[in-house]
């Protein structure tokens, strides 16, 4: 029987099988960040252990950094205390280390794939939930725990359950406006935060094949949302062509080695899923949450709904509460939610595609008046695409705010945070209670639902903005 | 780690769905180095309400939190585990788990037993009814037991001998130094470096 990407890439790092035991696996790529490392590095030093291989780990600083004023000292102690921790474990240890001012400082899910460390066929690990994003490019890529990142410092492999196979097919064209964003969301939404859990979900189909290197990183990103271990696409020419000339991909003679390699590992034919799911991409349209997680989602044009209208006892007490937390009232249109914050950023949309979408959108609009919007590069790198391109004097003549690249207000570990009760529109992943900062509530939505809602004060979609707004001359 | 066998306590029922990491423990605690002192950051937003359960005097003390599906989404935070055992909690029971949460939870011997919902109901309006009744979660006989209630659970054979054992998975690990060797030695040219050189 034929093997699925997920299987081929599994097999290919199995370092030792024994009956009644986990795999061991091998892993290719190690990312570190400055929060979940601090204990791992501790570890080590407790019991005289050294990094193994330095040359497969590499280091960023992004949830705590400050996206203003990063040439001055950082206010918070306690953040400041844990960015030099990680400056310090990384020289004792020769982890290579990108710090705040560095050009290759961000997100660390930005940073890997831009700098063309995420290549096809590899695993890759990282401190964090999203490390699903580099499963964009037929990686193995999946989040863990600290006790887990010690583990690969000091062995470079790790023990692994075995996981089943799930295929999410998206077939068709999605219309106009309707982006990577609004499909992962209609996803989640359709099998719910735990309908992945012990899956590595494979995204297949037309509608997956014809979304950029980008897009892709946005779906695969939000996996980790419906509860997956993984989520992977099989590496095509869009991955190759993404990837070429990277300053970490291969050249010459192996980068010929590794396409052949990369070509090997898209799902047999005959290759059979646990699991599978089958998503009609013309039937989508934008899409956002009303709730406190990410599946409680809608489309744009439908109303929050009533938690009557849940079967499931514990699906309708969970919309409730949501309800209560969200301020909202069953049966008010989504689009007269009024917010008073827009965050463009992270690492589910703080690309350059992302923030083009959105500059597209605000060229030669403003900002509606009271309304704070925040602009936050996933990197330096985008930072710096984005200047050339001007499209942070788009954002800033539109009234917006235009910011240092880290995480920010996706999970507000550094300044930006919403207050109680401030309501945001935000491109990030979770819409979790007092995420964004303590009682602030949180709508999901597109960079391009972001960037119209900012102009008109309510969650919006741009087609909303050409009958209604048009451009100022 | 600490190695688990059996555990008998009080317990603190939750009923809530999709309990997210987030709410186990609120992101500005994860700015601190250490695997202690999160007590206070557990379910921080939720206890500041005072009818919120954990705030109830006769909860005082409990052990084990009986929660409702999906319990431990999101972030990979492991802070989320540190903080429940940092607590006081030796186990917690629900009918499903977030992958990483339940992965942090045994490699720190918080043990975390997955039931049927039906059993968590009743082990619900058990200590909701009785709230000295007490459950134990018993890792040799794979048994969770109150009055009224005895439940097989699963657990893979292999974490239950690590969990039992109190082992170190760095160490197992370490013992196939050879194999790992032997797989670096075959592992093609083309694959990423981190350093150049």
């Amino acid at each position: 029987m034929g093997r699925t990407l997920a299987e081929k890439v599994w097999e290919d790092h199995v370092v030792r099988r024994a009956e009644g035991e986990p795999d061991l696996l091998y892993i290719d790529l190690h990312l570190l960040h400055e929060v979940t490392s601090p204990q791992a590095f501790d570890g080590l030093r407790l019991s005289g252990r050294t990094v193994r291989r330095t040359d497969l780990t590499i280091a960023t600083e992004d949830h705590n950094t400050p996206t203003l004023d990063i040439d001055k000292p950082i206010a918070d102690p306690v953040s400041r205390t844990q960015l030099e921790t990680l400056r310090k474990n990384c020289a004792e240890f020769g982890v290579r280390l990108h710090p705040l001012g560095d050009v290759e400082q961000g997100v660390v899910h930005v940073v890997g794939p831009q700098l063309g460390l995420t290549q096809p066929g590899t695993t890759v690990v990282c401190g964090d939930s999203h490390t699903s994003t580099h499963g964009a490019f037929g990686a193995l890529a999946f989040g863990i725990g600290t006790s887990q990142v010690e583990h690969v410092l000091a062995t470079q492999t790790l023990p692994l359950a075995p996981f089943r196979t799930m295929a999410i097919t998206v077939e068709g064209e999605l219309p106009d406006g309707v982006t990577a964003k609004d499909l992962i969301l209609a996803v989640i939404s359709r099998i719910g935060t735990g309908g992945g859990q012990g899956y590595v979900i494979e995204y297949r189909g037309s509608a997956i094949r014809n979304l950029s290197m980008e897009a892709r990183m946005t779906v695969c990103n939000m996996s980790i949302e419906a509860g997956a271990r993984a989520g992977m696409i099989a590496p095509d020419e869009t991955t190759f062509e993404y990837l070429k000339g990277r300053p970490h991909a291969p050249s010459g003679d192996d980068w010929d080695a590794a396409v052949e390699y990369w070509k090997t590992l898209a799902t047999d034919e005959d290759a059979v899923f646990d699991h599978e799911v089958y998503i009609d991409a013309s039937a989508l349209s934008p899409f956002v949450t009303w709730g406190t997680n990410p599946g409680q989602g809608a489309p744009l044009s439908a109303s929050v709904p009533d938690p009557a209208s849940f079967d499931d006892e514990s699906d309708r007490h969970a919309a409730e509460k949501a309800l209560e937390y969200m301020g909202l009232t069953a049966g008010q249109p989504l689009r007269d939610i009024a917010v008073d914050t827009v965050f463009v950023g992270s690492c589910t949309n703080g690309r350059i595609e992302d923030l083009r979408s959105a500059a597209s959108i605000l060229d030669g609009r403003r900002v509606a008046e009271g309304l704070r919007m925040l602009v936050v590069p996933g990197s330096v790198r985008v930072a710096l695409q984005a200047i050339e391109e001007g499209l942070d004097k788009v954002f800033t003549a539109a009234g917006a705010e235009w910011r240092h690249a880290g995480c920010s207000m996706c999970l507000g570990m550094n300044p930006d945070q919403l207050a109680p009760g401030e309501r945001s529109a935000s491109t990030s992943n979770r819409n979790f209670e007092g995420r964004q900062g303590k009682g602030g509530r949180t709508h999901l939505v597109s960079p391009q639902v972001a960037a119209a809602t900012a102009v008109l004060g309510h969650l919006a979609s741009p087609a909303d903005l050409d009958a209604r707004t048009p451009v100022e001359a | 780690m600490e190695a688990f066998t059996t555990h008998t306590g009080r317990a603190v029922p939750l009923r809530r769905s999709n309990v997210d990491t987030d709410q186990i423990i609120p992101a500005h605690w994860l700015k601190k180095v250490t695997r202690n002192g999160f007590e206070d950051g557990l379910f921080e937003a939720w206890r500041k309400d005072p009818s919120f359960v954990l705030n109830h005097p006769e909860r005082e003390g409990a052990t084990v939190l009986v929660a409702g599906p999906d319990f431990g989404t999101g972030s990979s935070r492991e802070h989320a585990v540190w903080a429940l055992q940092n607590y006081g909690f030796k186990a917690v029971i629900s009918s499903r788990f977030a992958d990483i949460f339940r992965g942090n939870s045994l490699k720190n011997g918080l043990l975390t037993v997955i039931l049927p919902q039906e059993t968590v109901e009743r082990l619900w309006k058990l200590v909701e009814a009785d709230p000295a009744a007490e459950i134990t979660v018993d890792l040799v006989g794979r048994q969770v037991r109150a009055e009224g209630v005895t439940a097989e659970f699963e657990l893979n054979e292999n974490a239950r001998w690590r969990l039992l054992e109190g082992l170190d998975d760095i160490s197992l690990t370490l013992q196939n130094e050879d194999a790992v060797s032997a797989y670096e030695a075959g592992r093609p040219s083309f694959k990423p470096r981190t350093l150049q050189g």
